[in-house]
C-alpha cells in the first residue's frame, strides 16, 4: 500500500522549509562590505595568542592587531618608537630600559602600563603557557630558570619578581636586564613573541570558563588589544576581518579603515584572485609561472632571510668524512637549481647565511669543481681502486620543488663522482621525526631568520643544539659561537660569526643550496610596503597612493632599472583616486 | 517502525565505538605529533605542551578522557581523585575538545562554522546533480538506444571519469576570464555558490543519470505500464506518476551515501574555490596530526552515513510498499 498523502506532501513540505531555511540563514547573515584592502595570508592562523605565536602567517595578524615596545621601519626594518616612546642601554649593554608611551589605550580602555609587560613577558616564561618561543626571552636574566626549574606541580621553582631580571621600576618604566650582553637583543624585542597582552582579559575569561578559557579569551568579541587594528570577524579557513583601532595611539596615521585577511592555500586560487583584483598583495607563486609573473611590476623577488640546505648526517659512513661531504658540496649544481628550477632569483648558497645582514661579509661565492670532489673522494679511499661508494638516499617532504631539486642533486652525484642517490619523500610530520631522529643519510631542510644577525643560523649547529639535527659538533665552533654572543663591538662580533660560519663551511654538516628570495606579487599601488630581508610588514604604515603619486613612483622605477630592462607596466588595482591616512589627507589639503 | 530505529540506534552506538576506537588508536600510532615543527623544541617546552593537553598520559587514559562522559583530568569527579569541579567530559557530553592546529577554536567551533557552508554548497549541488540527472536519465530510457540516448550517456561517462578539478578550471577560465561573470574564488553570495556547486554535482548528475536510466527501462517494462497505456492515461502521466516512482528506487538508494560524499568529500572544490567548508578538515587534520579535529570529522562521517542510510531505508517504505522494515 502507499504511504499516505498526507505523510509524503509533510516530507516534501519538511525538506523544502529546511532548504529554504539555510538558504535564508545565509542571506540573512550581514553580509561584510568589501574591505579597503585584501592580502592572502597562506593558511589559517594557528592562534592569534603573541605567546603562542610561531608562524609567518600568525605573525602577520599579531602585527596588526598588537604593538610591542618596537616596531620596525617598514623597509629598512630599523627600530621605531611603539609602545616605548624611547629606551636606553646600559655601556656595559646588560640593561635596557624603556619609557612606556604615556596615554596608550588597550581596546577596553584600560591605560598600557609597564606593568603590562611585565605581566606578559612572566606569562611568556609560564610552563602553564606552554609557549614555544619563550627561548626569545631566555636572554633576560633567570628567564630560563623561571621556565625551566619546575616542582613537582610544574609551577617555577624560582620567584619571577626577585630573580627574573624583568621589573616595573614605576608605571611607565620598564627595565629588563639580561644574563649577557645580546647585541640583537632590540631585534627580539620587536618580535611579536614579546607583544603585550591583557591582563583583565585573560583573567576574566579564565574566570567565567574555567574550561575552555584558552580560547575564549582569543574570541574576536573578547580578545583585548592595543595595535592599530581590531578584529571584527573570524570564519576559520576563511578571513580575518581587521577594522582600524580608532584609540590607537597612532590612529591619525593609519589609511585603512578595513582589511581581509585571507587563508588560501592554492596557489592558483590565489593567483586567480590577485589577478581579478579580489586580493591585493599575496605572498608566494608557483615556480611554473614565476617566468610569467618576473617581467612584470608587481613581482620582484628580493632578498630574503631564508636559507635552503642539505643537513648531512654525519654520524654514519660514509659521510662521517668531512671530505665526503665536501665532495658532495662541490658538486651541488646550485647556479642550475637557482636558474633553471626556482627561477625567481633566488641566489647561489656557500654558506648558511644569506646575505642582506648589515655588516656581515658571509661566505664568499665559490664554484663547483667535479675534479677536487673526486680527487677528495679518492683520498677518502672511494671511488676507482677504493671501497664502493654505498647508495645514500635524499630525504625530502613531499613537494614538488623539493622533489625537482634532489633529482638534480642525485643525477649530477651520479654523473660526476659515480655515488648512486635514491629519493626518499615523506609527508610533512613523517619526515620531521625522520630528521629529528637522525635517521636520514642527506635531507632537505630550511632555515627562515629570526632577527637580523647571523646568530639566529649559526647557533642551529652548537654541539647538541635543539635544531641540529645532523650529529655535528665541534668545541671550537661552540667557543666561536659562545664568544660572539659576548662581544659588544659589533664588528669583532661579526668577525666571530664569519669565522664560525667558515669553519662550518669546511666542516660542512649541512650543504648550502640557495638563499630564498621574497615571492610577494603586490599591486603597485600600494604605498607604504616594501619587499624587505625578512618580509616582516606592518599595516600601520600601509595606505593606496593616488594616480599621481603612482606615476610618479613608476617614472623613479623605470630611471633606477637598468636600460633594457624595464618592467611590464600592469593594471594596478585599487582606488585610483588613493586613500592616505587622516594626517596625509591634511597635508595634502584635503 | 519503532523496533526497526531502535535496532538501528543500538548498533549505531556499537559501530560509532568501534569507530572510534580504531581511528584513535590508528592516529596515535601514525609517526609524529601536532606539535612537530620545523623548530624542534626545547625539551622542557616541548614538555610543557604535551601537559597541557594531556599527551603525557598513557593512551587509554587519553582515549577514555576523550570519549567520556566522565572527565579524567585534575577536576575529574572525587572518586577518581580528582577535586570534583567538573566531573562531566568528552565525546559522550558533546565536547569534541580543542583542535590542536587551530588552537583558537574547539572542534564544536570548527564543525559548527564549516559544516552548514558545506551543507548549503551541498543542497545546491545535490538540486543540480537530482534535476539534470534525473531527467537525462528519463530521457536516455524513453529514447534507448537513439542518438539523443547515446550523446547523454557518452556525456555521464565524461561526468563521471573527468575529475572536477579539470572541469573547474575550464569553468574557471570561461566564465571569469573570458566572459567575466562570477567570482573566481570565495563564498557569501549566490553568485558565489553556482561554479563550484555545478562542479560539485556534476559527477553526482551522471551518476544519477545512469541509475535513472536503467531503473526506468527496468520499470517501463513491466505489466503495470502497460495497463497504464491501455487506460489511456496520457504518456506524461504515465511516465511521471507511475513509471517514476519506481524507476527512481535505485537513485534513492545512492542518495544517502552520495549525500554524504557531497557534504563531505568536497576538499578538491572547497580548495580550488576557496570556501571555508568542512572537506578540506577531513584531510588536513590528519596530515596536522590534529587528533581531536580528525576524531571529530571522523566521527561526523560515521554519523552522517549511518544516519542518511537510515533515512533511506524509511525513504524505500514510502516509495516501494513491498518493503517491510519490521521484518527486515
Amino acid at each position: 500500500m502507499d504511504a499516505p498523502r498526507w505523510l509524503r506532501t509533510g516530507l516534501s513540505l519538511a525538506l523544502l522549509a529546511g532548504v529554504f531555511a539555510a538558504v535564508l540563514a545565509l542571506a540573512g547573515r550581514a553580509r561584510l562590505e568589501r574591505a579597503d584592502f585584501v592580502f592572502n595570508n597562506g593558511s589559517e592562523p594557528q592562534t592569534l595568542d603573541p605567546a603562542a605565536v610561531t608562524g609567518v602567517p600568525e605573525g602577520r595578524v599579531v602585527r596588526s592587531i598588537f604593538e610591542g615596545l618596537i616596531v620596525q621601519h617598514p623597509e629598512t626594518l630599523a627600530p621605531l618608537p611603539g609602545m616605548a616612546e624611547s629606551w636606553t642601554i646600559s655601556d656595559d649593554g646588560l640593561v635596557y630600559t624603556f619609557r612606556i608611551r604615556e596615554g596608550a589605550k588597550w581596546t577596553n580602555g584600560d591605560a598600557i602600563t609597564a606593568h603590562d609587560f611585565t605581566y606578559s613577558f612572566e606569562r611568556l616564561l609560564h610552563p602553564e603557557t606552554a609557549a614555544e618561543y619563550s627561548y626569545q626571552l631566555w636572554y633576560a636574566k633567570g628567564a630560563k630558570a623561571y621556565s625551566t626549574e619546575l616542582d613537582d606541580d610544574g609551577e617555577p621553582i624560582p620567584d619571577f619578581d626577585t630573580t627574573v631580571g624583568i621589573r616595573a621600576t614605576d608605571e611607565l618604566t620598564l627595565e629588563i636586564e639580561l644574563e649577557a650582553p645580546t647585541p640583537f637583543f632590540l631585534d627580539l624585542v620587536a618580535f611579536y613573541s614579546l607583544y603585550p597582552v591583557n591582563r583583565r582579559n585573560i583573567e576574566e575569561a579564565r574566570e567565567r570558563w574555567p574550561d575552555d578559557w584558552r580560547i575564549e579569551w582569543v574570541r574576536p568579541e573578547n580578545i583585548v588589544t592595543n595595535g592599530p587594528y581590531k578584529i571584527a570577524y573570524r570564519r576559520v579557513n576563511d578571513r580575518i576581518r581587521l577594522e582600524k583601532n580608532e584609540g590607537y595611539w597612532d590612529a591619525d596615521n593609519v589609511a585603512f579603515e578595513t582589511i581581509d585577511i585571507l587563508a588560501v592555500e592554492q596557489y592558483t586560487t590565489m593567483l586567480n584572485m590577485y589577478l581579478t583584483g579580489e586580493a591585493h598583495w599575496i605572498d608566494r607563486v608557483a615556480t611554473n609561472v614565476v617566468p610569467r609573473m618576473i617581467v612584470r611590476e608587481d613581482f620582484d623577488p628580493t632578498p630574503y632571510l631564508g636559507s635552503y640546505f642539505y643537513r648531512v648526517n654525519v654520524t654514519r659512513e660514509p659521510m662521517n668524512d668531512a671530505r665526503v661531504r665536501r665532495a658532495l658540496s662541490l658538486t651541488i649544481p646550485r647556479k642550475a637549481i637557482c636558474e633553471k628550477i626556482m627561477k625567481a632569483g633566488q641566489l647561489p648558497a656557500y654558506g648558511v647565511v644569506p646575505p642582506g645582514i648589515p655588516g656581515y661579509a658571509g661566505i664568499p661565492a665559490g664554484k663547483e669543481d667535479p675534479e677536487l670532489a673526486r680527487a677528495l673522494l679518492a683520498e677518502a679511499g672511494y671511488g676507482p681502486g677504493g671501497k664502493p661508494f654505498p647508495t645514500i638516499e635524499i630525504h625530502y617532504n613531499t613537494a614538488e620543488a623539493h622533489r625537482d631539486i634532489a633529482l638534480a642533486v642525485a643525477d649530477v652525484w651520479q654523473r660526476e663522482l659515480g655515488v648512486n642517490a635514491k629519493l626518499l619523500n615523506q609527508e610533512w610530520k613523517v619526515y620531521l621525526d625522520t630528521q629529528t631522529n637522525i635517521l636520514y643519510d642527506v635531507s632537505r631542510s630550511s632555515w627562515i631568520g629570526d632577527y637580523g644577525d647571523p646568530n639566529t643560523f649559526l647557533d642551529l649547529w652548537v654541539t647538541g643544539g635543539d635544531n641540529n639535527r645532523t650529529g655535528w659538533g665541534d668545541p671550537r665552533y661552540d667557543q666561536l659561537i659562545a664568544d660572539a654572543a659576548r662581544e659588544l663591538d659589533y664588528e669583532k662580533r661579526m668577525e666571530l660569526m664569519l669565522a664560525a660560519e667558515t669553519l662550518a663551511m669546511e666542516e660542512l654538516p649541512v650543504l648550502p643550496v640557495y638563499y630564498y628570495t621574497t615571492q610577494n606579487v603586490v599591486s603597485p599601488r600600494l604605498g607604504g610596503w616594501f619587499n624587505n630581508t625578512q618580509d616582516v610588514h606592518f599595516p600601520k604604515f600601509w595606505y593606496w597612493m593616488d594616480d599621481a603619486e603612482l606615476a610618479t613612483k613608476r617614472a623613479a622605477q623605470q630611471a633606477a632599472s637598468i636600460e633594457g630592462n624595464a618592467t611590464e607596466i600592469i593594471e594596478a588595482s585599487g582606488p585610483s583616486a588613493g586613500l592616505y591616512s587622516p594626517a596625509a589627507r591634511l597635508e595634502r589639503g584635503e | 517502525m519503532l523496533r526497526f530505529l531502535l535496532r538501528r540506534l543500538l548498533w549505531f552506538a556499537i559501530t560509532l565505538l568501534v569507530v572510534m576506537s580504531v581511528s584513535f588508536t590508528l592516529m596515535h600510532s601514525v609517526k609524529g605529533g601536532p606539535f612537530d615543527n620545523e623548530r624542534t623544541l626545547h625539551p622542557s617546552i616541548e614538555a610543557n605542551i604535551k601537559a597541557r593537553y594531556n599527551l603525557d598520559w598513557p593512551i587509554w587514559r587519553q582515549f577514555l578522557d576523550y570519549v567520556g562522559p566522565l572527565n579524567l583530568n585534575e577536576k575529574r569527579a572525587t572518586f577518581l581523585g580528582g577535586d570534583g569541579s567538573d566531573v562531566w567530559g568528552g565525546v559522550m557530553t558533546g565536547d569534541f575538545g580543542p583542535s590542536y592546529r587551530y588552537r583558537d577554536f574547539t572542534v564544536n567551533d570548527i564543525i559548527g562554522q564549516s559544516l552548514p557552508i558545506s551543507a548549503l554548497l551541498g543542497v545546491v549541488a545535490m538540486m543540480w546533480a537530482l534535476s539534470l540527472g534525473v531527467s537525462a536519465g528519463i530521457a536516455s530510457a524513453l529514447r534507448r538506444g537513439g542518438k539523443l540516448d547515446l550523446a547523454l550517456r557518452l556525456a555521464a561517462t565524461g561526468g563521471i571519469a573527468l575529475p572536477n578539478f579539470v572541469i573547474a578550471s575550464f569553468l574557471i577560465i570561461l566564465f571569469v576570464f573570458w566572459i567575466p561573470l562570477l567570482p573566481v574564488a570565495g563564498w557569501g553570495t549566490l553568485q558565489h555558490m553556482l561554479l563550484p556547486g555545478f562542479c560539485l554535482g556534476l559527477v553526482f548528475a551522471a551518476y544519477i543519470a545512469r541509475l535513472t536510466r536503467t531503473g526506468m527501462l527496468e520499470v517501463l517494462s513491466q505489466d503495470y505500464i502497460r495497463t497504464a497505456y491501455a487506460k489511456g492515461l496520457a504518456p506524461r502521466t504515465v511516465i511521471l506518476r507511475h513509471a517514476l516512482k519506481g524507476g527512481i528506487l535505485p537513485v534513492v538508494s545512492y542518495l544517502g551515501p552520495a549525500t554524504a560524499g557531497i557534504l563531505t568529500g568536497s576538499l578538491v572544490i572547497e580548495r580550488i574555490f576557496f570556501i571555508p567548508g568542512t572537506g578540506s578538515h577531513f584531510v588536513n587534520s590528519a596530515t596536522n596530526r590534529d587528533y581531536t579535529l580528525a576524531m571529530g570529522v571522523t566521527i561526523l562521517y560515521t554519523v552522517l552515513v549511518y544516519g542518511l542510510n537510515t533515512v533511506v531505508d524509511l525513504a524505500y517504505t514510502l516509495l516501494d510498499p513491498r518493503i517491510d522494515l519490521e521484518n527486515e
